[in-house]
């Protein structure tokens, strides 16, 4: 079992022909991801990587019934390109493009109310992955292994490295989720947390976040109501000096939360053990 | 992209918004030309942080002598690592009231708010601590923008009825930064009322989202090159990178934010102290390594570098070829550790090794490894 993601999903990529959609969608078939598609306007009707490639993403899904998306198109047109994808009916949403406008993704979280039935993972993530059966994203298979650990992360660099240290330990994960760094995104460490809780495949749960925003905190409070996981959480950044901030207007609304004490503090609370690096983990879950 | 107030300000006007006469002044024969021209004037340091009042990097001035005093007391002044470039004096003006208005992006609703307070001219973070209902806010649809009834029931909710019509106006020409700019943060504080009833901005914030920066060419043309601080910084910044200068002088290039945020945590618990944060992103080209070592290097602090990258996206046979290329074209003979691990890592590790590069083992490794090197002073 995992979460998000199974051997049933079919998938669709938009941004199909580029360099890093097709790359990738070759890493994403040699796992066995059942990838029905691609978009790419003006090449509908081409073949690419052995699956059909439409205009739209509408067109897409009425030809294969895809349910799922990855989202490799560049920051200038990515934030339509999710919209179109909820628009089509698509519900998992997985948007791995980096530097989209903020301003963008705020419009594309208003637009989302509209479709509640569409979850978007990102953007400017890693995507996710069930080890040994699917992934959507750019998480490399190679440092994954089937097993029962939920891990989930804001960092995809720091995902990898945890990922493979728990490989290496023998601790499988059940789903791998990078929920991506930019502060107005999907799927939050709450979200996920709770599919987590309801997954009967994960026992364990490890949570990678660092410092700014509240979403760490957010995922202690529902950890603190009583989990059935064995949880680690590691926050990057503990280091970091206060930002060179300019204005006050964040500080207002987070109050002293974002920083990595507070984040580590409200996990202690919820009976979570903080991880003081990255290689402590492992041992901490045993 | 943080604006200097009088950038700030440039930008206010042109949405028309009011604000006081004044003129950029980078040495002190400026500023007391500008004396001659606005009569009393704040002679305000142009630095990107807030706190400037309190650092002594406000100054009025009654008259020329006292203008040039001022400017020359204030510029070269150092500002929470900032050194003032330059003065802006302004009009001094008839306060009869001081307001806050500001907008930025709320991050655990995702949306943009609006935020307006009857008790501005003062650290607004301690106006929300004590009475965070005297800060009225609203959420404007992102699509089209606050209604004007919208901004009329902030302008009541803010006790600030009596002045609803000139408020609406100023707010929603305010807001016109976030779709005509990309603003992610915009703060008037104090937004005056003047004696004779004139609503004008007394200070302003600005900070523009460098991801939009390919929809808004003309402002980082007027301002990009204007914006000075940390050398380090402003030079990174022109080689497209994301750099942060610290204190120390362990440099720090890492494949994300995350993984860099936990080197530099890596690097301070073995001891060492971070001199820098670069993340080279995803996909980090040779020509980005080299870039990112480049502007590491011009610091005369660093004693060694540390180079962590962990693969989804980048390849490490790429990376450890930028970073033997760069060594060489910079010439470089400080200590340097690689950690390259994921997607290609055996071939990018054998590159390293053939050119006499030790690839550290895990992030911790080459962590404890560089601070040793550094701290032997190896070259």
């Amino acid at each position: 079992m995992s979460i998000l993601l199974d051997s049933s999903t079919r998938v669709i990529v938009q941004g199909i022909t580029g360099r890093e959609g097709g790359f990738h969608t070759q890493q994403m078939q040699e796992l066995g991801t059942k990838v029905a598609g691609g978009t790419s306007p003006g090449k509908g009707g081409t073949t690419h990587l052995g699956v059909p490639v439409f205009n739209t993403v509408a067109d897409a899904v009425k030809a294969t019934g895809a349910n799922a998306s990855g989202i490799f198109v560049p920051a200038p047109f990515a934030a339509d390109a999710i919209m179109e994808a909820a628009a089509a009916g698509i519900t998992l949403i997985v948007c791995i493009t980096e530097g989209i406008p903020i301003q963008d993704m705020i419009k594309v979280k208003d637009f989302l109310r509209g479709y509640p039935q569409a979850r978007l993972l990102g953007a400017n993530c890693p995507g996710l992955i069930t080890p040994g059966v699917a992934k959507i994203g750019i998480i490399p298979q190679r440092i994954t292994r089937a097993g029962h650990v939920g891990l989930v992360s804001r960092s995809g660099t720091l995902t990898y490295e945890v990922a493979s240290a728990l490989s290496v330990a023998g601790m499988g994960q059940s789903t791998i989720v990078g929920i991506g760094g930019d502060p107005v995104l999907g799927l939050t460490f709450r979200d996920v947390v709770e599919l987590f809780e309801k997954d009967p495949a994960t026992t364990h749960l490890v949570l990678i976040g660092e410092i700014g925003g509240s979403d760490e905190e957010r995922a202690a409070e529902v950890l603190a109501r009583g989990s059935r996981l064995k949880a680690v959480a590691f926050i990057s950044g503990r280091t970091a000096p206060e930002g060179k901030r300019m204005g006050h207007a964040g500080a207002i609304i987070s109050g002293n939360r974002g920083t990595a004490k507070s984040k580590e503090e409200a996990f202690r609370k919820a009976g979570v053990a903080v991880a003081e690096t990255t290689d402590d983990i492992v041992g901490m879950l045993t | 992209m943080k604006l200097l107030e009088y950038q700030a300000k440039e930008v206010l006007a042109s949405l028309g918004i009011a604000i006081p006469p004044g003129v950029v002044a980078r040495n002190p024969d400026e500023a007391a030309a500008a004396f001659a021209r606005l009569g009393p004037v704040a002679v305000k340091a142009q630095v990107p942080v807030g706190g400037r009042g309190k650092a002594g990097g406000i100054k009025l001035a009654g008259s020329a002598d006292e203008a040039r005093r001022a400017a020359q007391q204030i510029i070269g002044m150092d500002i929470k690592g900032f050194k003032v470039p330059l003065v802006y004096c302004e009009a001094a003006l008839e306060i009869e009231r001081e307001i806050y208005l500001g907008f930025t992006v709320d991050r655990d609703a995702r949306a943009n708010i609006l935020m307006l307070s009857a008790r501005g001219g003062m650290d607004i973070e301690q106006v929300a601590e004590e009475s965070p209902d005297s800060i009225a806010r609203l959420y404007p649809n992102p699509w089209r923008g606050p209604l004007n009834f919208e901004l009329a029931q902030l302008a009541y909710d803010a006790e600030l009825g009596d002045l609803s019509r000139p408020l609406i106006s100023i707010i929603a020409k305010l807001y016109r930064a976030i779709p005509d700019y990309d603003a992610l943060t915009a703060e008037i504080n104090p937004l005056v009322v003047t004696k004779t009833g004139d609503v004008v901005a007394g200070d302003a914030k600005l900070e523009i989202d460098d991801n939009a920066a390919w929809r808004h060419k003309d402002l980082e043309e007027r301002y990009g090159a204007v914006l000075e601080g940390d050398p380090y910084e402003v030079e990174a910044k022109r080689r497209g990178l994301t750099y942060v200068s610290l204190d120390g002088d362990i440099g720090i290039i890492g494949n994300g934010a995350g993984l860099c945020m936990g080197t530099l945590d890596l690097v301070q618990r073995a001891g060492g102290r971070p001199a820098n944060f670069c993340d080279i992103g995803g996909g980090a080209k040779a020509e980005v390594v080299e870039n990112a070592l480049a502007v590491i290097l011009m610091n005369p602090k660093v004693k060694g570098v540390v180079i962590n990258v962990f693969g989804g996206i980048t390849r490490g046979d790429e990376v450890a070829k930028g970073v033997v290329t760069a060594r060489d074209n910079l010439k470089m003979k400080l200590p340097l550790v690689v950690r390259l691990s994921g997607t290609r890592e055996e071939e990018g590790r054998e590159i390293l090794r053939k050119n006499g590069i030790e690839p550290g083992v895990s992030g911790w490794e080459a962590a404890k490894k560089i601070v040793e090197l550094a701290q032997a002073g190896v070259r």
